[in-house]
């Protein structure tokens, strides 16, 4: 049992870092814009899908199409930024953004079962199936390569943030949205780089995804509440509260799945967030700790 | 005069909303439409419609397309010939989203609103079940193929009437094959994992008293929602086990999560069968990759070199409309097909639409399929649908029966000897 319990921690830790990748920008345009993205669980599937087509019909490989996807996914996070988020009315633009992002997940899975069909698609590669042996615990690789790329894709957001100017005017957006248009900083401008990043980092969770999982357009209405409950633990506007939270969440899913059974560890991971917001109502990593770092 | 920023702000979301609205109904609706055969309207007079839900999205969603696939194959192949009762036929496909609740809508209004002459079964025990109680309250037969599960017949209806094999004995022949097993050759343990599933999990528990009769040890029995989507701790179980056999009562998302999953960890059990996902040709080999195949089982009534009546024909008409191989065909069309043949049949016996008179002559008629032969039961179940066990080999579903002896042997013209152990991954 105790060797079970450790393999499910080694595979919650990887498979946390996967689905901090997903939440990443989720937690990310809420933090600066209050929207939320109802549609990034559709997001992430569109991102597998434009692995998938790269893979299939260009035989490149799903993370060098990273090259391709991200840019892709940054455009059509800044198109969807400028047609239906920004002509939202500020006082009431939090509740209808559920609304439309809905309706824009619609759109896309529509479109997606136009072009694919219903039928199940997986990515395909040498490290998908194969994996390293590590005292006494199998590691895919996919998943060692999936949580390395959610650590040095969020490092680099993080940098970004805090390194850079459009960093800055970013988090004074999130501190102080009134404030930062007085002293000059183009919201409008902050707001489409920062939907266009939230998407552009969907596009690589969307790749790992599509590597570890089978999926179809449906696949969206499954993770988006999951995503959901990993951004609110964490923190809303956290990204590395994103990233801790994903992690506890899956580790304690999956201890649960095997101590007591699979059928509570869905619960559990529901649970854990209940348990959270009573103690901490902003999340582990709330807001207010966002601005303090 | 300019319109207030809010009333602008309200119609861009109307707007936005009925586009996705109307987007949705292309998307999801489009193969509705698109299913409804041909129908010229002939000079038999107007065209027989024929009401269908369907899981075109959803968890089903894949099983869904497959069935749209049999039951448009049946419609042109019978339109092609003169249609039923002189008359071509019209499939009038809706979505069901794979829900429960949407089903029996959609049969409700099939029925009571669009009036259609006939209807079709959906996908799945799960939502059969739903359905069969709304087409009962309008005396309409209901002939489906994908509704074998146990609790399907235990509702006292006599308008249900299943065309494929009751599931609950879907691993009957494999179990005792396990179980017929010389000591020296017979596994010590087994694995069962299932969704919570009517389909499914009847069939696993079937087999394991068998297998545990035969003292081969439960070292893994779980079932679990069949909303997770997280299959890794569930694959994790079966694996730290180590049984020396794995029956998995899945659809084809979880078997290809744990195949991977196997694939991962190295861990080779001696047997694996799966009481879905293995059967559904061209998807089932892309997502767990071709190589990773071999030697998985999986227990059906049908396949693609059968020498029943009309399979050949479906088979060729199947390649030609979607291409692929004959191999590349999920087992859910010819279910499909089956339920357009037992209803084209007995429509032509009792030469009338009246439903009454077509559930009296399906509890007694005699009908050849693509599946074999069927008859019903008082319940509906067909009596003579056999399961054959199907092993995966070189990228084929070789189908084996079981001889005297309980020993699977190839069904002909196929001679491969079945695979045991699985090979390693």
């Amino acid at each position: 049992m105790s060797t079970q319990i450790a393999k499910a921690i080694v595979d919650g830790i990887l498979t946390g870092g996967v689905y901090a990748l997903m939440a990443a920008g989720l937690t990310l345009i809420f933090g600066v814009m209050e929207i939320i993205n109802i549609a990034q669980g559709i997001l992430v599937v569109l991102g597998a899908y434009l692995s998938y087509v790269l893979q299939v019909h260009l035989g490149i490989d799903p993370f060098i199409g990273l090259f391709f996807t991200i840019p892709i996914m940054f455009l059509l996070g800044v198109g969807i930024e400028w047609v239906f988020i920004r002509r939202l009315r500020p006082q009431n633009r939090t509740a209808l953004s559920i609304l439309v992002t809905f309706a824009v997940a619609i759109v896309i899975e529509g479109l997606l079962t136009l072009f694919f069909s219903a039928d199940l698609r997986t990515l395909n590669a040498w490290y998908i199936d194969e994996s390293v042996h590590v005292f006494g615990f199998y590691l895919p690789y996919i998943y060692l390569f999936g949580f390395g790329l959610a650590v040095v894709l969020l490092g680099a957001l993080y940098l970004f943030l805090y390194r850079t100017r459009t960093g800055f005017s970013i988090r004074a957006s999130v501190q102080n949205r009134t404030g930062a248009e007085l002293i000059g900083i183009d919201i409008n401008r902050v707001s489409a780089i920062t939907f266009g990043i939230g998407v552009g980092v969907t596009a690589a969770g969307g790749m790992v995804f599509g590597a570890t999982n089978s999926f179809n357009p449906n696949s969206g209405y499954d993770l988006i509440s999951r995503l959901l409950v990993i951004v609110v633990l964490g923190g809303l506007g956290s990204v590395g509260g994103a990233l801790i939270a994903a992690v506890a969440a899956i580790v304690i899913e999956d201890v649960t799945a095997v101590v007591w059974s699979p059928v509570w560890a869905s619960t559990m991971f529901f649970g854990v967030l209940i348990l959270v917001l009573l103690i901490r109502p902003n999340g582990l990593f709330g807001q207010q700790a966002a601005r303090a770092q | 005069m300019r319109k207030p920023i809010a009333a602008r702000s309200v119609q861009a979301v109307a707007v936005v909303s009925l586009a996705a609205l109307a987007l949705t109904a292309c998307a999801s609706s489009s193969k509705g439409s698109a299913g409804s055969s041909a129908s010229s309207g002939s000079s038999g007079g107007p065209p027989i419609t024929i009401g269908v839900s369907l899981s075109l999205t959803g968890d089903f969603s894949a099983d869904g397309k497959a069935f749209q696939q049999g039951y448009e194959l049946w419609a042109n192949e019978t339109n092609a010939h003169g249609g039923l009762l002189g008359r071509q036929v019209k499939l009038n496909i809706v979505n069901d989203a794979s829900s429960p609740v949407q089903v029996a809508t959609n049969y409700q209004k099939l029925i009571s609103v669009d009036h259609v002459d006939l209807v079709f079964g959906p996908f799945s025990t799960l939502l059969t079940k739903a359905a069969s109680q709304v087409v009962a309250r309008y005396g309409y037969a209901f002939v489906e193929g994908a509704g074998g599960g146990p609790s399907v017949f235990t509702s006292g209806l006599t308008n249900v009437f299943d065309v494929s094999l009751p599931v609950v004995n879907n691993l009957v022949s494999f179990a005792n094959w396990l179980a017929a097993m010389p000591a020296g050759t017979r596994p010590q343990t087994a694995a069962y994992a299932t969704q919570d599933d009517p389909f499914t999990a009847p069939q696993l528990d079937k087999a394991r008293t068998i297998l545990e009769a035969a003292g081969i040890k439960t070292v893994y029995n779980k079932v679990y929602p069949s909303e997770t989507t997280d299959y890794g701790p569930i694959a994790a179980g079966i694996i730290s086990s180590n049984a020396d056999v794995v029956l998995a009562g899945t659809l084809l998302p979880d078997i290809s999560a744990f195949v991977k999953q196997f694939v991962q960890q190295n861990y080779n059990p001696k047997a694996l069968i799966a009481t879905a996902g293995p059967d559904q040709g061209a998807q089932f080999v892309q997502n767990v990759g071709a190589a990773h195949t071999e030697g998985i089982m999986v227990p059906n009534e049908w396949y693609p070199t059968a020498t029943t009546p009309g399979n050949q024909d479906m088979v060729a008409a199947y390649i030609k409309a979607y291409g692929g191989t004959p191999q590349d065909i999920s087992s859910d069309v010819p279910e499909g097909y089956a339920v357009g043949e037992v209803t084209a049949q007995a429509v032509k016996n009792i030469n009338s639409l009246d439903q009454t008179k077509l559930i009296a002559e399906l509890h007694k008629g005699t009908y050849q399929t693509v599946q074999g032969p069927v008859k019903f039961d008082s319940t509906g179940q067909n009596t003579l649908a056999f399961s054959y066990v199907f092993q995966w080999q070189k990228q084929a579903l070789i189908p084996y029966q079981p001889d005297s002896s309980q020993m699977l042997q190839p069904v002909p013209p196929a001679t491969e000897a079945v695979l045991y152990p699985k090979p390693a991954w």
